[in-house]
């Protein structure tokens, strides 16, 4: 490489990154603003934090923020978690092409759709069962998870594709019922997606705008209804602590997984080098011989 | 991925019934609440708005308790075409959607292409970075701009602190706001494909050319380019089918003549109570994006039946 495609790389990253991280900057910087002009500097202070923490509304949304999310993730997880299970070790049955037509839809199409037509549903089905009668966090729950899923799915189905099944086969021939096995083998090694696509709906129904804004009903504010209200009055200072909370905790979340994978993969690393050397010794050997 | 034969010979490990509940469970849910409500837009679509709960006209309706009669409005897909906004709404949709893709491709290709030239352990840290705005909230990262771009916001500030200008630009509620937010919003769908592919990129290849005697700029324009068209088209994809219907970004930073269809199915369901209409609006978009959604589930399929 190099010099003159250094420079461009450089200056490619420089940008980019810049042009990612400029908002999420400003945010933290002027959470920490004394003035309540948004935009002029008055002084550091952490006032809006603590106004935000006696602010009953706030408290409220976030709440059932978390609740919703909590639901709707483990909702996801189940349901995605069998889903995935089915597309990767189910072969061909009659009505595959549907269930992952089904299963994927919810990547694709524009969330809009989905948040109408969901809220239609909950519509009728009052009429009919009388559920859900207030659309409360249960049913922001159903219509959280009936778009995370996928994620979970997904993450699980390549998790299987990828998943040596000797060990299950192993189980198997020994006389482990298939529910044994899948509980006392096949979970525990899924596990690690198991984990990320729970998290990954959990943030997702946490930081939901678009299906909320359809399927609330009256009082069931989240915390990003409550944002997107008072946004759309204006830029207010209280948000930007709202906002600088969210990038701490997503950021040390990222920095532990990071230095987890890095640290998973190293170990990976040197096994599958000392593989090599004994291959190589093997050959060695041999070749000696 | 596993081939057929095998698929067959393992698939009998469950007995028949246990098989069917894990099938049925999931495949349950996923028609009570994803194929059913699809449906029940498409029905609605096509039913007459009236005054009332709920504010439409049955299609189905027994008469005399007898016959079945089935009454198709076609009105408020008549309307769509005829209707100004809506026509122009549309035509917006796409035409924001593609030119941010576009953005998107020419920001995020030089990015993922040097993350995926760095040094093993950087490139880890680089990638890192671009999924993290991505876990972080969408909603907040978005409102984040408002605070940058209106008239006496950091932008404006710095560059009539350089001088540049003097007068405060008008940037929020323009055009130019919405494609800033979604090229911003969308980055990270267009980086991410992009550099799986570029990553998996045979350095050998490169070295082969400029061991022929290729200039580098020649190499990328003949070697590496048409070689990553796959992560340009999943890439692409991932950004224009969810801009196309992008809701929070128009209503945020798009003024009040910005008109996209996301927004429009929102006020003509909350502010003008027309759920045909909403519902028929639904139902356009989602015949305008049929190609690119099966084209790019078609491409998933194929990328994940040859990695697995």
């Amino acid at each position: 490489m190099n010099g003159k495609t250094s420079i461009f790389r450089l200056l490619t990253l420089g940008f980019g990154y810049g042009f990612l991280y400029l908002p999420i900057v400003s945010v933290v910087i002027y959470s920490f603003n004394a003035s309540a002009m948004v935009t002029v500097w008055g002084g550091f202070s952490t006032h809006w934090y603590g106004a935000l923490f006696q602010d009953q509304q706030v408290l409220n949304a976030l709440g059932l923020s978390l609740e919703v999310a909590f639901l709707s993730a483990t909702i996801a997880l189940v349901m995605g978690t069998l889903a995935g299970y089915v597309l990767a070790r189910f072969g061909v049955f009659s009505g595959r092409t549907l269930f992952s037509g089904m299963v994927t839809a919810p990547l694709v199409v524009p969330e809009v759709i989905g948040a109408i037509a969901t809220l239609l549903l909950f519509v009728d089905m009052k009429e009919l069962i009388g559920w859900p009668s207030s659309r409360g966090a249960g049913a922001l729950a159903v219509a959280h998870a009936a778009y995370t899923l996928s994620y979970g799915a997904v993450v699980v189905q390549s998790r299987l594709a990828d998943m040596d099944r000797s060990v299950e086969e192993a189980a198997q021939d020994l006389g482990a019922r298939p529910w044994k096995v899948f509980m006392v083998i096949t979970l525990p090694i899924i596990s690690p997606a198991l984990v990320s696509g729970w998290l990954l709906a959990f943030s997702l129904s946490l930081d939901d705008v678009v299906t909320s804004a359809f399927v609330a009903g009256p009082g069931a504010t989240t915390l990003p209804l409550y944002v997107f209200a008072s946004v759309k009055l204006g830029v207010k200072p209280e948000i930007n602590a709202i906002g600088t909370i969210i990038v701490a905790v997503v950021a040390t979340a990222t920095i532990i997984s990071g230095v987890w994978v890095t640290h998973r993969e190293r170990s990976r690393m040197r096994s599958v080098n000392k593989l090599r050397e004994e291959e190589l010794q093997a050959i060695g050997s041999l070749t000696a011989a | 991925m596993s081939d057929g034969p095998t698929h067959g010979a393992k698939s009998f490990r469950l007995p028949i019934s246990g098989r069917l509940l894990v099938i049925s469970v999931p495949y349950f849910w996923l028609l009570l609440f994803l194929l059913l409500p699809m449906l029940i837009v498409l029905e609605i679509s096509f039913s007459e708005a009236r005054i009332g709960i709920p504010p439409y006209q049955p299609i189905l309706q027994f008469v005399e308790n007898r016959y079945l009669e089935i009454k198709l409005n076609f009105g408020n897909y008549n309307y769509l075409f005829t209707d100004d906004i809506y026509v122009s709404a549309y035509f917006n949709s796409v035409k924001v959607a593609f030119f941010s893709t576009i953005l998107c491709l020419l920001i995020g290709y030089p990015m993922a292409y040097g993350i995926a030239r760095s040094e093993p352990g950087q490139r880890t840290v680089l990638l890192m970075m671009v999924i993290m705005p991505f876990w972080t909230s969408f909603l907040i990262r978005i409102y984040a701009w408002i605070g940058i771009l209106k008239e006496n916001g950091i932008f404006n500030n710095l560059l009539l602190a350089v001088g540049l200008i003097h007068q405060p630009i008008a940037i929020l509620n323009t055009p130019a706001a919405v494609y800033i937010g979604m090229v911003y919003g969308y980055l990270p769908f267009m980086i991410l494909p992009l550099y799986t592919n570029l990553e998996k990129l045979d350095g050998s290849l490169l070295e082969a050319a400029a061991d022929l005697g290729a200039r580098p700029w020649k190499t990328f324009l003949e070697v590496t380019l048409p070689l990553s068209m796959p992560g340009v088209l999943a890439g692409s994809l991932l950004v224009f089918i969810p801009a196309c219907g992008e809701y929070v970004i128009p209503s945020l930073l798009g003024g009040p003549n910005t008109y996209m269809i996301g927004t429009q199915i929102a006020g003509e369901f909350f502010l003008n109570h027309d759920w045909p209409v909403a519902s028929a609006v639904a139902i356009a978009l989602l015949v305008i994006l049929l190609l690119p959604i099966v084209w790019y589930q078609r491409l998933e399929a194929r990328n994940r039946g040859g990695a697995g």
